[in-house]
């Protein structure tokens, strides 16, 4: 105990560290971008002067508003040190009207180069084949797998799903149309599987059952297709849900990663499931680079742990800076461990699950 | 408290997500009952072959001794249920406690199920008309008049999406195993208790646990019952028929608008049958399709629905453990008031009274539960907005109109009871597409008569009788002549 409480100490020294250094980074003229400079100017202080811990920021910045990354055009949030440089334009979400953007040039490859450190071989071999079955597109998920299959000598095929088409039509109750994409996908990916070796899949909950449920169709299974682990992340997987994954189409034999992640943090790693867990998964976020807590919508202070709560981002790298975003997201605080020693957010869900109907569909 | 497992084809499997049914008057948890996720029943669909397979393997015959001896237990015996066990008392106090039904009317429903459970032969035979079971068994044969049929079952199991309103329900679902068809039971979230006591006397009974499975669950769970199963019956509302309506897999069952039809020749001795029409709006709690919701005639109506409201109009909430009581409570949060604001405003419009306004407040409110004591409306038009309108508690609105307008102006009615002597209008009555269950004379609409199908015959929903011609040689040889 002594020592994850060095370890949560040391954590949260590095945080402090980092909330110091991005933060001067972003609002210093030579170094930062258009927006927080202007942002600074009229808000009357200066962060870069008066941050100096990450509780600072926690204190001082108001939350982050998702309408700036819709109406600002991309080059205000270039950081000087970037200027000239072409970007990435990854895009969030987004159903109708203008997406979420965010600009970056190499901080997708950061959060998964180390993630590719925490898998397993044996499920997720080298120098070997990936599938990703899921959204492409302007997302930054589809080069950021790319880039994780190739850390690791993989290479990957992708089938395309476009979850702003899913999530209008079953808005609109097409559901027949909604199942007719979701089985077109299918076909293509089972497509993939049936003439290409692939050991490794990346896919959402729902179309990883799709798929399981046509290999089994077809007289044979995940496992017997040759894969041999399985990420899985994009919508809510309860306990129930993923114990169903683990034990009845991975068959406890296929390993297991589900992911938390977006545009806007990178890639949350979770606690390897046991037993004891009852299959409730935890992730936490790659610290440093971002911060994930759980707080009380209407005080905005952390919720106590194992207690529910909304969950809020802090994204902190020199090429991105974004304070106290609250996600449409809630969960359960969870205490540091060994591996990760900070807080960690569990059974994530639709923020409001349980008293209004959110639209995730097959995404 | 009971902890009750999801059943998958009779294996207990326990979920790591329960909800838990309470007590609608102390908040008492009595059980939590294990939640399915869709997918375990897609995954268990790949065996709903093998649960008609074996019940293949048990001639109809005993299927139905089978049945009778279940009614005997479902009635008298102590069972097990999840993690304990249940007397039929227990049965009774449980389910009144999480429906808000009275516990009288719940042992009466037992009652129900055991006659229906008890009177199998004669039910089937009403309900296959007569067809020689072996028939039935074998998917073809010939009847005693020489003819060649064939019956082909047209899903290996039925799926049910129940309600957790009316307990009632249960007793369409009742025939399905000796027909040999599997049962795929989706419980409502208040009421598991019919569904797992009638699978634990089944079992007891000889039946194979591995033709029933019972997936509790949320709406999703019920989505995928109808998705999977190649029949299904559901409950639900005027939109849940119309969302169906055509879809040949989904029998639906809604509202019944069940009405009392006064005709011209009998009008004028009304009060002969005002008894009669408080049966027909009052009794089992006036939750059931088949309780009448409107009561139709040319003339009289004011003293009509005066009549009634004087009737029924007082009748007072009591405690569900009281014999007496005959009102059910709304156990949904909200889901009284909002109805009895439904109602006001219906009333608003010109030509639609409250007759039992002057009787004390209709909409009674606790703390974890609501009622609304028995309302009756009158409208001097077909036409005004409450004239064809039900809902789950004693409430009918008597409607003033021409008999030669009524068939039409009534539209879609489960039960009619047309108290008349007029045999012309009997006959357009019984050519009424519109009318589910037809009662010419003065009958309640809650007398149902068990031997005559219910919203469509069960076997014509489950089999298809399609042509089946072979050589006379082999039918013989497979027939023996049956």
């Amino acid at each position: 105990m002594a020592e994850l409480d060095q370890q949560v100490q040391e954590a949260k020294a590095a945080l402090d560290a980092q909330a110091v250094e991005i933060v001067k980074w972003h609002f210093s003229p030579e170094t930062g971008c258009p927006f927080w400079l202007d942002w600074a100017k009229e808000a009357g202080w200066n962060p870069a002067e008066e941050i100096t811990c990450f509780d600072d920021i926690i204190a001082k910045f108001p939350h982050f508003q998702d309408e700036w990354l819709r109406d600002k055009q991309p080059e205000v949030w270039v950081p000087q040190e970037f200027k000239g440089q072409p970007f990435n334009i990854f895009e969030t979400g987004g159903t109708t009207g203008m997406p979420k953007q965010r600009i970056g040039w190499n901080d997708y490859k950061v959060d998964y180069s180390e993630f590719s450190d925490t898998l397993d071989d044996e499920a997720f071999p080298k120098n070997h084949y990936w599938l990703m079955v899921g959204p492409t597109g302007p997302r930054r998920l589809r080069l950021a797998i790319e880039h994780l299959a190739n850390v690791r000598g993989c290479s990957c095929y992708f089938v395309d799903l476009d979850p702003r088409w899913v999530k209008r039509l079953i808005s609109e109750k097409q559901f027949d149309q909604a199942k007719a994409y979701m089985e077109h996908v299918v076909d293509q990916a089972t497509t993939i599987m049936k003439h290409r070796e692939v050991s490794a899949l990346f896919t959402t909950p729902k179309l990883l059952e799709s798929i399981a449920e046509r290999c089994e169709a077809e007289g044979g299974s995940l496992y017997e297709s040759g894969v041999r682990g399985v990420f899985c992340g994009g919508t809510t997987m309860d306990p129930q849900y993923t114990r169903f994954l683990c034990e009845e189409l991975l068959e406890n034999k296929i390993g297991f990663v589900p992911t938390y992640g977006n545009t806007l943090m990178g890639l949350a790693k979770h606690k390897p499931l046991t037993a004891e867990d009852k299959y409730s998964i935890t992730y936490y976020a790659p610290q440093p680079r971002a911060v994930l807590r759980v707080v009380n919508p209407d005080t905005d202070e952390p919720v106590d742990y194992e207690e529910w709560g909304r969950v809020e981002l802090t994204t902190l790298t020199k090429e991105f800076f974004m304070p106290r975003f609250l996600e449409r997201d809630e969960a359960i605080r969870r205490a540091p461990i060994d591996t990760y020693p900070w807080d960690g957010v569990a059974e994530v869900r639709p923020f409001g699950a349980l008293t209004k109907k959110i639209v995730e569909g097959v995404y | 408290m009971l902890n009750i497992p999801v059943l998958r084809w009779g294996e207990p499997y326990e979920s790591l997500e329960t909800d838990e049914v309470i007590h609608h008057r102390t908040g008492e948890v009595l059980a939590k009952v294990g939640q399915a996720n869709p997918g375990l029943l897609a995954r268990d669909m790949r065996k709903a072959d093998r649960a008609r397979e074996l019940l293949r393997e048990i001639p109809i015959k005993d299927l139905i001794e089978m049945m009778k001896k279940a009614g005997d237990l479902y009635l008298n015996a102590t069972l097990p249920l999840g993690d304990g066990e249940q007397t039929p008392d227990d049965f009774a106090r449980q389910q009144s406690a999480s429906t808000g039904l009275p516990e009288h009317m719940c042992k009466f429903n037992m009652e129900k199920n055991h006659f229906v459970l008890n009177n199998m032969d004669q039910i089937f035979d009403a309900l296959t008309r007569g067809l020689d079971l072996e028939i039935l068994e074998r998917g073809f044969g010939v009847e005693e008049r020489g003819v060649p049929v064939s019956y082909q079952a047209q899903s290996p199991v039925l799926g049910m999406v129940l309600p957790s309103n009316s307990p009632g329900v249960h007793t369409l679902w009742m025939p399905v195993i000796p027909m040999q068809i599997g049962l795929v039971l989706k419980p409502g979230p208040q009421e598991p208790w019919t569904p797992y006591r009638m699978f634990a006397a089944f079992t007891e009974a000889g039946v194979p646990k591995e033709a029933i499975g019972i997936y509790p669950g949320g709406p999703d769970m019920g989505a995928e019952t109808v998705a999977r199963c190649g029949r299904v019956m559901i409950f639900g509302s005027t939109q849940t028929v119309k969302n169906y309506a055509g879809n040949e897999q989904v029998q639906v069952h809604g509202p019944g608008y069940s009405k009392i039809l006064l005709g011209d020749d009998v009008v004028d001795q009304w009060e002969g049958y005002i008894d009669l029409m408080a049966d027909s709006i009052y009794k089992n709690s006036g939750r059931g399709c088949i309780n009448c919701s409107g009561v139709w005639a040319s003339r009289h109506t004011e003293e009509i629905a005066a009549a009634i409201a004087e009737k029924v109009g007082g009748y007072e909430v009591k405690d569900p453990t009281d014999p007496e009581a005959g009102l059910a409570a709304f156990t949904v949060p909200n889901q009284a008031e909002a109805i009895w604001g439904m109602i006001e405003e219906g009333c608003e419009e010109n030509g639609t009274t409250h007759v039992t306004a002057k009787h004390g407040d209709r909409l009674v409110q606790m703390e974890r539960c609501d009622y609304i004591r028995p309302t009756i409306l009158h409208c001097d038009s077909p036409d005004r907005k409450m004239a064809n309108t039900e809902y789950m508690f004693p409430f009918t609105t008597v409607v003033e109109c021409p008999q030669e307008q009524m068939i039409d102006k009534i539209g879609g009615t489960l039960v009619a009871s047309a108290i008349t002597n007029d045999e012309a209008w009997a006959r357009q009555l019984t050519d009424a597409t519109n009318i589910d269950r037809l009662n010419i004379g003065a009958i309640p609409t809650i007398a149902l008569n068990w031997l005559q199908p219910h919203e469509g015959s069960i076997v014509d929903f489950l089999f298809n009788a399609r042509a089946y011609q072979t050589s006379d040689e082999r039918l013989k040889r497979l027939c023996n002549g049956g």
